[in-house]
Order: structure tokens, then C-alpha cells, then sequence
């Protein structure tokens, strides 16, 4: 690989790339300890947004909330989203697969102001109370696709020898399954379930088109209160997040390292 | 001359079931076909394997071998015909209820369980007891040599413990019937050798039926009761180790297993002997030679014919040998050494190479043959085999 040298021009591209990226969120994490209630004067450091937002019990409900939604919900998706790729891989050409598989993977391109309409139509029609439960079964809608995705993905390269072993030596397909297939895809299970919590986590859209009662989730707060104004408390409840998204993107880049690093080790051992 | 006709199963003349009219076979199979869309893998196949055979299957790549056993397994179902495994059908009985193990050419062994969990699986789901399942895991993991890795997961092994945990798992059920698909090709020569003889001494310990794919002959020779040679997805013939080498029904079998040379020549005389044919015919350079066949076959006067001749049956020598037939004169063009032996390529007409062994009775600085020799090589008047051309 060659060096690349230290140039003026390099230097400023890319202190002007990252800070065109990271600017927004450092003056973001600055002026949530500022002792000014405005947002654009800096009167010193504080924490009291830090303290207030404890004691407000609004934004910890809501992301009481949040949460609630996003585990049921991405459970659910990687339930389904595991089945549905399974039978896309397995049911070989059976009649009809492209349009069902074209209707598994349709929710990804779908914009998502017409994924929450429609939840919206349906949900008034079935005459369904609108609120925690109609919120969580909009996200398992809306984020299984990306679950059969990835699951999708890892079975290309899963080996049905096992399977057949497995079956050789006394298992049912289903305890088969069980026991030999789920838990070598189980990564990418887990995956797709990650992928699926941070999805229901964000969400705004389709949430503000299915929420009711007992369904405001910290998204839909937030905004409503950047609505009447920013506030340094939203400030403080941002940074939060950025810092709970750093810590796990963190941890994540830690344990694939271990990973890589005990699969070096293995291969050492096996060759040795 | 009586020489024709005879059996060359001296070595396993006690066991040999498939030539008892009363036994009853454990698998048959009757009239199998097996298509893959409209590639025919398996084409029309019938054969009788008994129990306590050690049976093996040789063919070049993509003849059908795999699909043989997967057909036993019960991973593929049949497109014609049925398998039978002790007179019952089986031909729709799921592979979990079929007394039959695979060793799988690719081993599949649990990327999730280490080396006792692989083994211990099937035993695990027979519902055996803790206790059972690891007295039956040690005793396996001692005849594969796997003490030292009991706890290591699949991707934590070499190629060959890998392969040695496979066969472990395998046999850990004391199937009826084991399919062993390569199940030795990782191995080094010496450890090879000798789970062939762990394998052989297993199989008549268990009295188990094991059907063996392999590519090394010399494996199958060793280990095998029959070999059915294959090519594409037919049986080209089913014999003894010593009927296949000795006496091979066509060119292909006789190409397939070991070395040989083939010289074209023209019948002259035929005799009946027995059950099998006595020929006279001369080649192209007008020598006589004599050849046998090994059941009548449908040779007449006039026709051309393959000589086939192994090279271990040629004798190499400087001097002219007595008698006017079975030899013929050329020039050392190459001598392959492998150290017991040494392999004359003997140039006896412009596109007519005849391969030839001698034992190194000598050192190598003593070779008396050398390159650009003249030489004559003959050989003995039932050496020769004649097949249809
Ligand atoms: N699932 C399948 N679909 C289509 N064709 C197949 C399938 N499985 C096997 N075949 C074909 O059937 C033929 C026989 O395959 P098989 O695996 O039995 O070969 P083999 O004798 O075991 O070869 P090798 O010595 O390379 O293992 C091959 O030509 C192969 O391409
Ligand atoms: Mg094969």
C-alpha cells in the first residue's frame, strides 16, 4: 500500500469532512450543559438538565415505552422474519415464490409515510384502541423484511449437510432445527434482531400514525416538544442517546474484534 | 493348456455369500433410477449387497457414487425402482428411522458442539444415559486418536481429526449398515493404513455391512469384499478385489483399476475351454501371442481385439528369450523408479509404448537396464487378456 503523504489539501478535507459529520452533534452535546434556558447563548456549565430530566417523568415514561415497544416488537420480527427466510430458502421453486418473496422485501423500499397510512386505514377499519399494541405490530411489520434479509444472507452459506447428519443420526426436522440449524444461524438471528430494536427504536413516522393512549414513545416526545420550542432538556435527553448509540457501537466493534481474534487463534491451533 | 476359466478368489473363498443361491441379500436394490431433472445420476441399477460385506464403490467423479448412498441414507427419494434393506422396502422410510449411518464427504460435522458433543449426538438422541453415552464416546475417541482434543470445536482441527471425528460419530450408533463416503482421503499413509485395518477389524467385530467409497484402489483392494466399478451412474461390474485386477470384463475396468497396456492384435484361432475362451492372435507386427478370456464372449475369428497386459506380469531382459511367442523387441525410452520397483516404458513400435515392472533386485547404481537399452520383454502364455475392442 503506499503512504500517503501529509498534505495541506488532505488535512483541510478531512477536518472539513469530519466536522461537516460531527459538528451538529458536539455543539448538540455542549449545549445541553449549558446553565443558559437559551439555546444559542453558553452561560456556563451545568447539569441541572441532566437532574431535571431524571425528575421528569414524561420523557422516562416515554422511553419506558420506547423500549417496551421495541423488544416485543423486534422479537416478533425475528420470529417471523426467520421463519419467512427458511421458507424462502428451503421451499425451493414453488409456485408463486417470486411475488411472495418480492412482497417480504417490498416494506424496505415502500416510503414509510404510506407503510403507517395504510397501518392507520387498517387499524380505523378493524376498529382496533390505537396505542402500544398497534404501534408494536406496525414495527414487526415493517421491520421483519430486514430480518429475513440478513437471516437470508447467512442460510446462502449454511451447509444442509448438517441438517441431513443430524436427521441421519435419529432427529426429526424439527429437533433438527432445533439443535443443529438454529443455533449456527443464531448470529445473524441476533442480528436481525438488533437491526430490528434499533429500527423500532428510531422510528417516528409510522409510530406518529399509529400511537394513541399509553403509546407515546420517546421519538414522538421529543418531537412534539421541539415543536414548542428547543430546549436545553432535549438537548441533555439527545445527548444521552448519542452517548447509549456510541457505548453499544463500541461494545459491538469490541466483541467482533475478540471474535476475529479467536478465529486466528483456532486456525493457528488447527494447523499446528 | 488349462488356464483359462479359473476363479481367482482363493484369498476369500470363506466368505462369499453372493455366490450362495440361498442367502438373502440386506440391501437390494431393484431397478433404481435416479434423475435430477433430466440428468439421469443413477440409470437402471440392480445389486445385491450381504450382510458383513465390506462393499466398495470406485468410479471416476461424478459417476454417481455420492448419490448411491444418499439414496440409502433416505436423503433422496428414487425416481424408479425401490431399495430394499432386509427384504423390506425402504424406499419411503425417512432418514431418522433407517438403521443406516452416513460419513458424509464433507464431514458436516456440528460447528457448535465440540468433538465429544459430535460424537455423543446420535447416541443423545436415542435417549441413551449420560453414563452409557460417555463410556461409548471414550471407547470411540480412543480407536480415533482423539484423546488429546475432546474439547475442541471442528474449526479448532486439522482436516484429518476432523475426518477421524466424523468416522467416530458414525460408528458411534453401531448401525447396520455404515456409509463411509471418502472416508479416509485426508489421512496420511500410515495412519490411513491402519484405521483400514481398525475399519476391517470393526466390521467384523460389529458384524456391521459397510459400503465404502474411495479413489484409492489400493484401498479398496485391502479393505473390500466386492467393488463395484461405476461409470455413469451404471455398474460396470461387481466382483472380487481379485476378479476385478485379475480378470477384468472390459477395457474400462481394466484401465480403471491399476496399470496396465493395452496392444491391439487380430483373433486367429479361438478355443472353448470351459467356461471361457482360448485365443490365438498375432499383432501388427506379425507376432503370435496368446490371450484368455474369462467367460465366452462374443470374440470370432477375424476380429480385432485389445491385448491386455498388466505391467507387473512383463519380464524385461537384454537377451532374446526362447520360443517364437508373447514377446517382443523395442528400446528403453523412460524408466520410472519408485524404489521397490521400477517401471520400464518400452518403445516397440512408432506408437506402441509398453509399460513393464521389475523388482529393483539390484542397487540403483547397478541397474543393468538403462535408457536406450534394447530390450526384450515377454511373458507367460496366460498373462495375457483379451477384450473386445
Ligand atoms: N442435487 C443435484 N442436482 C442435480 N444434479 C446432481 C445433484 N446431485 C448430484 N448431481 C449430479 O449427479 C452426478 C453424480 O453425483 P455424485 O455426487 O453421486 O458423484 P460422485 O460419484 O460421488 O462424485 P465424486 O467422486 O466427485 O464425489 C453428478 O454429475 C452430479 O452433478
Ligand atoms: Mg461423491
Amino acid at each position: 500500500m503506499k503512504v500517503t503523504r501529509f498534505t495541506w489539501f488532505n488535512a483541510t478535507s478531512l477536518t472539513l469532512g469530519f466536522a461537516f459529520l460531527y459538528l451538529p452533534i458536539l455543539l448538540l452535546v455542549i449545549f445541553s450543559f449549558n446553565e443558559s434556558k437559551l439555546v444559542t447563548v453558553w452561560g456556563g456549565f451545568s447539569t441541572k438538565w441532566y437532574q431535571q430530566l431524571w425528575e421528569n417523568s414524561v420523557y422516562l415514561d416515554a422511553a419506558l415505552v420506547t423500549l417496551k415497544i421495541a423488544v416485543v416488537s423486534s422479537t416478533m420480527a425475528a420470529i417471523l422474519g426467520t421463519v419467512s427466510a427458511l421458507v424462502l430458502h428451503r421451499a425451493g421453486r414453488f409456485r408463486g415464490r417470486t411475488l411472495f418473496s418480492g412482497m417480504i422485501y417490498a416494506p424496505l423500499v415502500m416510503p414509510e409515510v404510506i407503510t403507517g397510512l395504510s397501518l392507520l386505514l387498517l387499524f380505523v377499519a378493524a376498529g382496533v384502541a390505537k396505542g402500544f399494541w398497534t404501534i408494536s405490530l406496525a414495527h414487526i411489520t415493517f421491520s421483519m423484511c430486514y430480518v429475513t434479509v440478513v437471516v437470508s444472507s447467512r442460510l446462502v452459506t449454511f451447509d444442509r449437510s448438517l441438517e441431513e447428519a443430524a436427521l441421519d443420526l435419529g432427529c426429526t426436522p424439527f429437533t433438527a432445527f432445533l439443535q443443529v440449524t438454529l443455533p449456527v444461524i443464531a448470529p445473524s438471528v441476533i442480528s436481525g434482531w438488533l437491526l430490528a430494536f434499533t429500527l423500532s427504536m428510531d422510528d417516528l413516522v409510522i409510530a406518529s400514525f399509529t400511537t394513541g393512549p399509553g403509546g407515546t414513545t420517546l421519538p414522538i416526545q421529543l418531537y412534539s416538544a421541539i415543536r414548542r420550542g428547543v430546549s436545553p432538556e432535549i438537548n441533555a435527553i439527545s445527548s444521552i442517546l448519542v452517548g447509549v448509540v456510541t457505548i453499544a457501537v463500541v461494545i459491538a466493534a469490541i466483541s467482533s474484534h475478540q471474535a476475529e481474534r479467536r478465529r486466528a487463534r483456532n486456525e493457528h491451533l488447527a494447523n499446528s | 493348456m488349462t488356464t483359462a476359466a479359473k476363479s481367482y478368489d482363493s484369498v476369500s473363498s470363506e466368505f462369499s455369500p453372493w455366490t450362495d443361491s440361498n442367502a438373502t441379500p440386506l440391501i437390494q436394490f431393484q431397478n433404481v433410477t435416479k434423475r435430477y431433472g433430466d440428468f439421469v445420476a443413477i440409470d437402471n441399477l440392480s445389486l445385491d449387497i450381504y450382510e458383513r460385506e465390506f462393499f466398495a464403490l470406485l468410479g471416476p467423479s461424478g459417476c454417481g457414487k455420492t448419490t448411491m448412498m444418499r439414496l440409502l441414507a433416505g436423503f433422496e427419494g428414487l425416481t424408479e425402482g425401490r431399495i430394499l434393506l432386509g427384504g423390506k422396502d425402504i424406499s419411503h422410510i425417512p432418514p431418522n428411522q433407517r438403521p443406516v449411518n452416513m460419513m458424509f464427504q464433507s464431514y458436516a460435522l456440528f460447528p457448535h458442539m465440540n468433538v465429544e458433543q459430535n460424537i455423543g449426538f446420535g447416541l443423545k438422541q436415542e435417549g441413551k444415559s449420560k453414563a452409557e453415552i460417555k463410556d461409548r464416546v471414550e471407547e470411540l475417541i480412543q480407536l480415533v486418536q482423539l484423546q488429546q482434543f475432546t474439547k475442541r470445536k471442528p474449526e479448532q482441527l486439522s482436516g484429518g481429526q476432523r475426518q477421524r471425528v466424523a468416522l467416530a460419530r458414525s460408528l458411534a450408533k453401531k448401525p447396520k449398515l455404515l456409509l463411509l463416503d471418502e472416508p479416509l482421503g485426508a489421512l496420511d499413509k500410515k495412519l490411513r493404513e491402519q484405521t483400514q485395518f481398525e475399519l476391517m477389524n470393526l466390521q467384523e467385530q460389529l458384524g456391521m455391512t459397510f459400503m465404502i467409497v474411495t479413489h484409492d484402489q489400493e484401498e479398496a483392494m485391502t479393505v473390500a469384499s466386492r467393488i463395484a466399478v461405476m461409470s455413469k451412474g451404471e455398474l460396470v461390474q461387481v466382483d472380487t478385489p481379485a476378479q476385478i485386477y485379475e480378470a477384468p470384463k472390459s477395457r474400462y475396468v481394466a484401465d480403471f483399476i491399476g496399470n496396465v497396456n493395452f496392444i491391439g492384435a487380430t483373433v486367429d484361432s479361438i478355443a472353448i475351454n470351459k467356461d471361457a475362451q482360448e485365443i490365438e492372435a498375432t499383432l501388427s507386427n506379425n507376432t503370435l501371442v496368446n490371450a484368455t478370456t474369462t467367460e465366452i464372449t462374443e470374440i470370432k475369428q477375424g476380429d480385432s481385439i485389445w491385448l491386455s497386459l498388466r505391467p507387473e506380469k512383463i519380464a524385461v531382459d537384454k537377451a532374446e528369450p526362447e520360443g517364437d511367442r508373447n514377446k517382443l523387441k523395442g528400446t528403453v525410452i523412460d524408466i520410472g523408479y519408485v524404489g521397490n520397483v521400477s517401471t520400464y516404458h518400452v518403445q516397440i513400435a512408432e506408437d506402441v509404448i509398453v509399460k513393464a515392472q521389475r523388482v529393483n533386485r539390484n542397487r540403483l547404481r547397478n541397474r543393468q537396464i538403462t535408457w536406450d537399452d534394447e530390450v526384450w520383454l515377454h511373458w507367460n502364455e496366460d498373462a495375457a487378456l483379451a477384450l473386445d475392442k
